[in-house]
């Protein structure tokens, strides 16, 4: 199925979608003999929420780890912002403003809340290692404008509570919270969510909904997110990428989406009646 | 006061300046296990490079001067000049942030996700290549290391006591100037790793490596910058025990004074290196003092590794190392 959005686009509730932010093209990505992905293709439009679904081992976290650089295709190009990507590290991803959380979560346990959501704007901060060691004063500047852009964040996400807690001592919730926090704090162009809600109660889910949907609305952020949840993606996302065994099945809006009837039979079920 | 009172306080405070010097070493390995996972054999010869290397800059003397002279038959020793001590200090940082370069570039590169045990090994081998390259840039010869602290006993010291005590304690100036140095560098560590992006970056990779990926943070450059550090920080430690004892082959050793103070204030904890430093400087003393005649003395040899094997035995994460939970 071809997907049918046109390129730039206001949807139902008012949102602008942009053009194209990123696009993968003929993606594909093996362990050994093993094929996590195969030849994939599709594109994320800027200010989109773009969901990628698919039952337990398709491929997804393989496609967000390759989105982020910690996997590196074996075949296939990464198209960032009209220009090929070369093959790059974690942290240069990170830099060119893609930002992340993780399926299992990977906070700074031994840093307080604070201090997580900081290290988010470790490169939006300039001052050079000396004028840093020694506290000159542009520095210090610096540290305090960045300092009022996280706790904006952390009003944001409703975490003023916890500011100071070490993170080890949150529960899961409020952890999976700060770590939607840290990745925002970056002020990312595209900001990647591997099951934002996984292992969460009904009541923790929808506050993550209300929060995504706030922060695409907010900060026009877009956001390619991962989730297990039919019923969460159906309603967050614009458009929606179904894999199934490391093949793309479907891709185009929740509601085209739903009626395939390959994603029905790989995904959703078949009816016996 | 009863004099065995005073005696023993004076054993202490000798025990104090002491104990400072040990957490000078065991604080070089605390910073590279804490950032990297890496325990770092070589930290002791590394001292002992940097205080060679000090001296070499600051007595003028030619790198690989035997070298040369062996293969051009030449004569030379000795440049002619020597450097005021701050410069010296400063080459001989650049030297070992030259170094910490190469360690990176050149060796733990090409071990990135490798067993512990692996880096481990990697590090003796890098401990053995230093100690010969030191010998062959600077010479095996004992040096005398002048870094213009005075040595000696302390006036000041001997004659606050007196008037207090009746009594003057015997401490030497150049470890009371240790012992502030240490104080000195101990606190700048702690204010740059709390207070400055870099030193943030620094605790973030010491936590999860993969989520420092995600932000953003390059682990080499991290890498670099503390192996940078742990190599000033073993420029103190050779810098203070060479003015003290000469600058020799045996300094290396002083890394295994380390190991007890490691143990006990944990691998992982820089209050922890310190503060353990301390309770072997100062315990070492007071048990040779009070049980060192009935059993013989010299238990300074052994106390602090029997302390340690205590310590193993009743806490093995230390005093302040964190506590690993299996979650089942």
């Amino acid at each position: 199925m071809l997907d049918t959005q046109p390129e730039g686009y206001v949807t139902a509730d008012g949102r602008k979608i942009g053009g194209v932010l990123m696009e993968m093209k003929n993606i594909t990505l093996r362990f050994g003999g093993v094929v996590a992905i195969k030849d994939i293709s599709f594109d994320i439009r800027e200010g989109e929420i773009r969901a990628i679904i698919g039952p337990n081992g398709a491929g997804k976290s393989s496609m967000l780890n390759v989105i982020s650089g910690f996997y590196h295709p074996q075949e296939g190009e990464v198209w960032y912002k009209g220009e090929r990507r070369p093959r790059m590290r974690p942290y240069e991803v990170a830099r060119q403003g893609i930002a992340r959380t993780f399926q299992n979560i990977a906070l700074f346990e031994g840093m307080s809340v604070l201090d997580n959501i900081m290290t988010g704007r470790l490169n939006h901060m300039s001052a050079g290692f000396f004028k840093q060691a020694l506290w000159w004063g542009p520095a210090a500047k610096e540290e305090a404008e960045n300092r009022e852009k996280v706790e904006k964040i952390i009003d944001f996400l409703e975490i003023q509570h916890i500011r100071k807690t070490p993170v080890r001592r949150l529960p899961y919730g409020l952890k999976k919270r700060v770590e939607l926090a840290r990745a925002l704090s970056a002020e990312p162009s595209i900001l990647l969510l591997d099951e934002p809600m996984a292992g969460m109660n009904v009541e923790e889910k929808e506050d993550m909904s209300r929060f995504i949907l706030d922060v695409n609305d907010e900060f026009g952020s877009t956001i390619v997110l991962i989730e297990h949840d039919m019923g969460v993606v159906m309603d967050l996302s614009d458009r929606v990428v179904v894999m199934d065994y490391g093949k793309k099945i479907g891709d185009g809006s929740p509601g085209e989406v739903r009626n395939n009837e390959e994603v029905i039979k790989a995904y959703l079920g078949v009816s016996h009646d | 006061m009863p004099d065995t009172m005073l005696f023993a306080m004076e054993a202490a405070l000798n025990g104090l300046t002491a104990g400072v010097m040990y957490a000078l070493v065991a604080l070089g390995f605390v910073l590279i296990f804490k950032a990297s996972g890496i325990f770092n054999f070589s930290q002791g010869v590394m001292a002992l490079f940097a205080a060679l290397t000090l001296v070499g800059l600051q007595s003028g003397q030619v790198p690989f001067a035997h070298l040369i002279n062996a293969i051009f038959g030449t004569r030379i020793h000795y440049f002619g000049w020597t450097l005021p001590t701050l410069v010296a200090i400063a080459g001989t940082v650049a030297v070992m942030v030259a170094f910490a370069w190469l360690v990176e570039r050149y060796i733990f590169r090409h071990l990135v996700n490798q067993e512990p045990i692996i880096l481990f090994m990697a590090t003796i081998g890098l401990a053995y290549f230093l100690e010969g390259l030191g010998d062959v840039m600077w010479g095996a010869e004992v040096k005398r290391l002048d870094v213009g602290i005075p040595q000696g006993m302390s006036g000041t010291v001997d004659d606050l006591t007196f008037a207090w005590f009746g009594y003057g304690f015997y401490m030497d100036t150049l470890e009371l100037w240790a012992a502030l140095i240490a104080g000195v560098l101990v606190l700048s560590l702690i204010l740059f790793s709390q207070y400055t992006k870099q030193g943030r970056a620094l605790r973030a990779v010491a936590d999860d490596h993969q989520a420092a990926l995600s932000v953003g943070i390059s682990l080499r450059f991290i890498w670099v910058l503390v192996w940078s550090m742990a190599g000033i920080v073993a420029l103190v430690a050779g810098m203070m025990w060479g003015a003290k004892s000469g600058v020799q082959f045996s300094l290396s050793l002083i890394a295994l004074k380390a190991l007890p103070v490691l143990i006990l204030g944990g691998f992982t904890s820089i209050p922890g290196a310190i503060v353990g430093g301390l309770i072997i400087g100062v315990g070492e003393r007071l048990f040779d003092f009070f049980l060192g005649p009935i059993i013989g003395g010299a238990t300074e040899n052994w106390f602090a590794y029997m302390l340690a094997l205590v310590f193993l035995l009743f806490r093995p994460q230390g005093l302040f190392g964190e506590k690993i939970i299996e979650r089942v």
